[in-house]
């Protein structure tokens, strides 16, 4: 019986004190992985499956253009158009000095080409002949992994 | 006077720092629901520097060339014979690693060029597949290569590659394609 209101006296209690740090950890860890300022894209972009696939590890390096039909209200889609940060582009010979200066901000510039599958090659052209001419030559066409495969 | 002085003294300033975690945990789930940690990946080249007008594309040799046209229906055209997109591969790995042997195929592999020619109005899809498939040519090449040098493969060669180090395999068999600029499209 003594033993017994002995087990009741002593209260097993999980030391609480190091959660702040744990927490803090863990914090710190998704805080250095975000990337704060996503674009809202305004074009559909359902990349294409391939298995030749590099991945681009420095975010940094990276800069996006987008390339689809642009999203509509009600789930339809309108023309395809091309977008780079924040804007669609309306004269396709602007981007050629967009991305020279994307360039001398980061030499090592990657263009990801994020294109709709069902895009025509005729506007991926057009843009690849401007990374051309802005200097731009690094790119990589953006494509999933295809799981059906595997 | 011996009051006051008193008093400051038993006045442990403290911050209270029971509520740390609860900043902390509302801290963590702002930046857990913001990220995204998904890895970009695509299918990686360069491009061909701009040229001038007046500047002549360099001359390549009519057998150093592989020539790969999609039409805007999807159907493939490998050195001007109907063929399909699973058939680029082994044509590209034949043409790549001849060596001169064939006088179809490239009289070396620095010297093998493919060229991919499409519609304007090709789905850009197709256009991916058939990247895919000549890049996954190369690939094999450079996994073989990296294997005869005693790597498990060509990505296990480039981990250990240096920065400053040349990548010898890509300098024996560099991947040299060319994108034509397309036809106008005959669709309509």
């Amino acid at each position: 019986m003594a033993h017994f209101t002995k087990k009741s006296k002593a209260k097993p209690e999980i030391s609480t004190a190091s959660l702040p740090d744990i927490i803090f950890m863990l914090l710190i860890f998704f805080m250095v992985t975000t990337v704060l300022r996503e674009q809202e894209v305004q074009v559909r972009t359902i990349l294409p499956m391939a298995e030749a696939l590099t991945k681009i590890e420095q975010k940094r390096y990276v800069s996006y253009v987008w390339m689809g039909p642009v999203k509509l209200s009600g789930n339809r889609f309108g023309e395809t158009r091309v977008q780079i940060d924040d804007a669609l582009i309306d004269d396709m010979t602007n981007i050629r000095d967009i991305m020279y200066r994307k360039l001398v901000d980061q030499p090592r510039l990657i263009v990801s080409l994020r294109v709709d599958e069902e895009s025509g090659m005729g506007i991926v052209t057009d843009v690849q002949g401007e990374l051309r001419k802005g200097g731009t030559l690094r790119i990589s066409y953006s494509s999933k992994r295809d799981i059906s495969n595997l | 006077m011996g009051v006051l002085a008193k008093k400051k003294q038993r006045k442990d300033a403290e911050i209270p720092t029971s509520s740390m975690a609860d900043i902390a945990f509302l801290l963590l789930i702002f930046f857990l629901v913001t990220t995204t940690i998904d890895v970009d990946t695509g299918i990686g080249m360069t491009l061909p520097p701009d040229l001038d007008q007046e500047q002549e594309p360099p001359p390549v040799r009519e057998r150093n060339l592989l020539k790969i046209l999609i039409n805007a229906q999807g159907q493939v055209l490998l050195e001007d014979l109907p063929s399909s997109v699973a058939q680029i591969r082994s044509e590209v790995l034949t043409h790549v690693q001849n060596n001169g042997v064939d006088p179809r195929y490239s009289e070396s592999p620095n010297k093998a060029v493919v060229s991919i020619k499409t519609d304007r109005e090709t789905p850009y899809n197709l256009y991916i597949q058939t990247m895919d498939e000549v890049w996954m040519a190369y690939f094999e090449i450079w996994d073989t290569e990296a294997r005869s040098m005693g790597f498990a493969d060509y990505t296990d060669y480039r981990a250990q590659l240096e920065d400053v180090a040349e990548n010898e395999i890509r300098e024996k068999w560099p991947a040299q394609v060319s994108l034509a600029e397309p036809d106008p499209g005959s669709s309509d």
